[in-house]
């Protein structure tokens, strides 16, 4: 039974003293503004915390420890230079309502690295600026269709819908609908990219914005991008560039060279900064010159006779969206790393992770079918375990739980929604070919047991410290705080 | 009394002006467990096709539409408690009624065997 | 190169399995005219050199001052075990924990988090975290809203954090909604005015307390009046004031949001923080983000899962309560940590620590003949002085000697030119707080 800290609770233990106030006594309030009970977090004390969330840490995955072939997910390896940067006190210790203050002086340093991680890219996607304040991929692309929504207001447009792929990432449609627009679904064509004669179909003068992911959730580069481009351009449509494949196509391609007008990235996928296990994340956003006067407030400006500076918030920008620089730690860490990288560290980068990709797709594809085999893919490859759901009732989850008995966490399945019981596997750059090998044997021997004993994947995993967990019940009986 | 189907996959009696309404259990098995069913409330005028309630399972959720128009008489509350009510007989299992002011919109749905050659294309 | 652990050997061997010559052949799918037009970045560095760049940038940085500067983020203690712990690799490394399985570490730690805020708050219902207080506002809105069906008029008080206010109207622009902004004109609510305005129409009113000016008020009567036309009250705070005053459920609010950075985070200019939401528990479904709950794996065994998933965009895509698809879970960790070590007593004593300084240093600047008090109201940590010279004046002189003086309220309110709002934690110790009389003295 794993209990939980209000379990190891117990009266009147402490887990740390509080600095004494030598202050003379205060005035107590009224009690109509003071609440009626203490709040009952629990009582122990700071060993029993170390021990409690020491032992519950032992009890997850982590790059660290485990490969993780998560695909859209890019789960690198973390360079452990970003945490000892993060913690500088002039980082860390830094209060950023001197901004608010304007006091520029006292915060040089940081004005300078926002400063360069804009420069540094505008010069990775070729676009024109960004903003840093977006806190995640998510809130990313909010704040890029908010400025196309913006956009269109200002021109007088009248547009209703975003396009988006139904391979798509669920938060392209989620985030239009946020900014109050309706979805129109392109449907994929046998090769995995949007079908061309539907896009054109669904084209029209009432279409805000188009949102591709490239390379797409399959892994595959469309070679149609550009014309899709021109066409969504000739209706006064933008097309917004999804970053989360962007480890693909480092010193490769630009979406700012192939006509995208707004991008977001996500640093903690290509840019190495730690998921945190969810967050924090960081999700920048680039813009081309139509967009440029709509970005969001806070932006760093330099000459030679102020320094860094704040500059001037355009008429036209939606406003704010995140307190300062959204989580600007994390755009620390991930300027570490690129400038631990550099050019040929980049280009290298994207290199080894289609390296890595295509060579798991070809050991794989003899075993498990791979509905895009017959072209080489990118940094990422998608099978389909429907063979083995029809044949022997074994399904994509059921080869994912039976991974992670051997260490390995589970690749991203059933997405995209496209492929039926689909596999999506990314390994990145970073992995080395021993690991790759092993994991690819470990799939093999997935498949071979589908067809000798399929009921044994029912109780996959065994060596972890739960086995599946019943999520019918989690929803009905919902406890999701602890009551004593 | 017959039953009719609607694109999606509510079914429908008609008793004289009162239509009763569920989830066909295709469309629940779809769905997987459901965990969780958000009840219109009495009173509601609706119109045909509009998002009237709500559906939950672990893996999906769903508007259900009405699939004439009407007014919310009647709802099934022992949903709100045993949502699991409808994996056990969907097709038995109502989920709301209506007060019916088009019957005619009613003919225009699907009948059991058209609605089983529809699910087939799907 | 950095970070790729391929040999020549490695790379030879996997190209043939593949069955192409060159690496560059992996690019054959990308067609000359779309490649790079440019890729002008600085060659690699060694880790050496760049954490000496970073050092030297971290060191353009000033937090050498004694600092009173507060206004949503707060130089708060942090524990050392919240450090140590959170740095757990197995931790931080991690990945969101879909995978129950693998992740049972990450979604305990979180059940422990929700439980915590629901007890600090008072709520029945939260979620594992946003990305911080401005944005768990506009969330709460955005709840209000859904909840409200036809109800388009949001109103906010003056007394909110006025970057939460411009957050909460970016996200509301694009939704077809009425925004009423009070005027800040005293550090007191207008009852008179609220009570006109609250009519059918109002989905809303936000309130903050303390609010940013740093006043305690009782709120009560105005939700009541909310509540009577099944209008929504949406309590903001800072966490730490709650471990003395009214919580959100003594208030009666049905949403409280507020910023997590307080609770074991570093000031990190300005981020990564999180964002708390958290609702009466009739209001789940429209709660956005991550909720973790209990359930039993297949042998019967307490297992944590994300639960309620399918109000979410993986699933809902364009229908999901919100586009949020990562909470800020590394902060939220810290936070647990952080009030775990403090406690039912530690939690409400370092409050009141606060509350104690605070109020001295108040009471103190009080009796100077040139400073004024604009806080009409009882104050909790923070307030507001008038003084007669300019507050840029006031800081820079304040600088010279040593201190971060507080923020100055110019810049984000119209006619407050002299007007400074000064913090207090419970670091500040008396000492440092007379030194900054003295000082306050030869200056005004």
């Amino acid at each position: 039974m794993s209990f939980t800290i209000f379990e190891k609770s117990s009266k009147g233990r402490s887990g740390i003293n509080i600095p004494k106030s030598s202050v003379s006594k205060i005035k107590r309030l009224d009690t109509n503004l003071l609440r009626d009970n203490k709040a009952n977090l629990p009582e122990v004390s700071e060993f029993d915390v170390v021990r409690h969330y020491t032992k519950l840490s032992n009890k997850n995955f982590s790059i660290d420890a485990n490969f993780y072939p998560l695909g859209s997910c890019t789960m690198k390896y973390n360079p452990k230079i970003q945490e000892r940067v993060a913690g500088l006190d002039g980082f860390s210790n830094l209060h950023p309502n001197h901004i608010t203050n304007n006091q520029t002086h006292l915060i040089q340093g940081a004005l300078s690295s926002l400063k360069t991680l804009e420069n540094t890219l505008c010069e990775i996607t070729g676009m024109n600026a960004f903003t840093l304040t977006p806190q995640a991929g998510a809130h990313g692309e909010m704040v890029g269709i908010m400025m196309i929504g913006a956009y269109h207001k200002k021109k007088g447009n009248k547009k209703r819908y975003v396009i988006v792929p139904d391979s798509s990432h669920g938060t392209n449609p989620a985030t239009a609908s946020m900014v109050g627009y309706d979805v129109i679904t392109v449907k994929s064509g046998l090769n995995g990219d949007m079908d061309l004669d539907a896009f054109k179909n669904a084209m029209s003068d009432e279409v805000a914005a188009v949102m591709m992911t490239v390379p797409n959730t399959l892994g595959l580069f469309n070679p149609e991008i550009k014309q899709i481009c021109d066409i969504a351009h000739s209706y006064d449509a933008l097309m917004y560039y999804d970053g989360a494949n962007m480890n693909a196509i480092l010193g490769v391609l630009r979406p700012g060279d192939i006509g995208f007008d707004v991008i977001h990235l996500n640093l903690h996928k290509t840019f190495a900064t730690p998921h945190g296990g969810g967050g924090p994340g960081a999700g920048p956003v680039g813009v081309g010159k139509k967009l440029k006067e709509y970005l969001p407030d806070l932006r760093v400006d330099f000459n030679e006779k102020r320094g860094y500076f704040f500059k001037e918030v355009n008429q036209n920008s939606i406003g704010k969206i995140s307190p300062f620089f959204g989580n600007y730690i994390v755009l620390i860490k991930s300027l570490v790393y690129m400038q631990t990288l550099g050019r040929e560290g980049m280009i290298n980068t994207s290199k080894k992770a289609v390296l890595n990709a295509n060579y798991i797709l070809a050991k794989l594809k003899t075993h498990l079918k791979a509905p895009f085999a017959d072209t080489l893919c990118m940094h990422e490859c998608v099978f389909s375990a429907e063979e083995l759901t029809k044949k022997y009732g074994v399904r994509a989850m059921d080869i994912a739980k039976y991974l992670i008995d051997f260490g390995l966490h589970a690749p991203t399945v059933y997405f995209p929604l496209i492929i039926q019981e689909a596999i999506m596997i990314e390994p990145t750059e970073t992995e080395n070919i021993d690991t790759i090998d092993y994991f690819c044997k470990k799939m093999i021997d997935a498949v071979e047991l589908a067809k000798l004993d399929s009921k044994a994947f029912k109780e996959f995993p065994k060596t972890l410290p739960i086995s599946r967990p019943d999520e019918t019940k989690a929803a009905r009986n919902l406890n999701i705080r602890w009551k004593d | 009394m017959s039953k009719r189907y609607s694109n999606e996959h509510e079914w429908t009696v008609l008793d004289e002006q009162i239509a009763t309404i569920g989830l066909s259990a295709y469309a629940v098995e779809k769905l997987g467990d459901i965990t969780f069913v958000e009840l219109p409330e009495i009173g509601t005028l609706v119109g045909k096709d509009e998002s009237i309630a709500f559906i939950e399972s672990v893996k999906a959720a769903s508007d259900i539409y009405t699939p004439i128009s009407g007014e919310v008489i009647e709802v099934n509350e022992l949903l709100e408690n045993k949502p699991e009510l409808l994996n056990e007989d969907a097709e038995v299992n109502w989920i709301f009624k209506l007060k019916v002011s088009d019957g005619v919109e009613f003919e225009t749905l699907m009948d059991e065997p058209g609605y089983k050659a529809y699910i087939e294309t799907l | 190169m950095p970070y790729t652990p391929h040999t020549p050997q490695d790379v030879k061997k996997m190209l043939d399995v593949i069955g192409i010559k060159e690496e560059c052949e992996l690019f054959d799918g990308v067609p000359s005219e779309l490649r790079v037009k440019s890729f002008n970045l600085d060659q690699g560095l060694s880790e050496f050199e760049v954490f000496d760049n970073f050092n030297k940038l971290s060191n353009k940085n000033d937090t050498s001052k004694v600092s009173f500067l507060g206004g949503g983020y707060y130089d708060h203690i942090i524990p050392s075990a919240v450090d140590a712990l959170s740095m757990r690799s197995e931790f931080y490394t991690a990945y969101t924990p879909y995978q129950a399985e693998a992740s049972q570490g990450t979604l305990q730690v979180l059940y422990e988090y929700q439980s915590m805020i629901c007890e600090l708050t008072g709520m029945e219902a939260t979620n594992a975290s946003m990305y911080d207080g401005g944005t768990a506002m506009a969330e709460a809105a955005l709840m209000a809203i859904r909840i409200g069906r036809k109800r388009k008029k949001i109103i906010i008080d003056s007394g909110v954090n006025p970057i939460y206010i411009k957050i909460t109207q970016t996200y509301l622009a694009f939704h077809d909604t009425e925004v009423i902004v009070l005027d800040a004109k005293s550090d007191k609510i207008d009852k008179q005015k609220l009570l006109d305005l609250i009519d059918e129409s109002v989905a809303c009113y936000i309130f903050q307390n303390p609010n940013f000016f740093g006043s305690i008020e009782d709120y009560s009567e105005i939700v009541d009046a909310l509540h009577s036309v099944n209008a929504l009250a949406i309590m903001s705070s800072y966490p730490i004031a709650l471990g003395i005053l009214k919580s959100a459920k003594e208030m009666n609010a049905d949403i409280y949001c507020g910023d997590g950075q307080s609770l074991g985070n570093y000031l990190g200019f300005g981020g990564p923080s999180f964002g708390i939401l958290a609702c009466k528990e009739k209001y789940i479904r429209n709660l956005p983000g991550r909720i973790v709950g209990i359930t039993d794996d297949s042998k019967g065994r307490r297992s944590f899962v994300l639960t309620l998933q399918a109000r979410e965009q993986h699933i809902r895509r364009n229908k999901a309560t919100s586009n949020i698809c990562s909470n800020q879970n590394l902060m939220a960790l810290r936070a647990t940590i952080f009030m775990a070590l403090l406690g039912k007593e530690g939690f409400s004593k370092l409050s009141n620590q606060n509350y104690n300084n605070a109020n001295y240093l108040k009471n103190e600047l009080e009796k100077l003949d040139n400073i004024n008090i604009f806080n009409k109201n009882p104050i909790f940590n923070e307030f507001v002085i008038e003084i007669p010279i300019s507050s840029s004046n006031f800081i820079d002189k304040m600088e010279k000697r040593n201190f971060f003086a507080g923020l100055k309220l110019d810049a984000l309110y119209k006619n407050f030119n002299n007007r400074v709002l000064v913090s207090v934690t419970e670091k500040r110790t008396k000492a440092q707080m007379d030194k900054f009389l003295t000082c306050v003295k030869e200056i005004v």
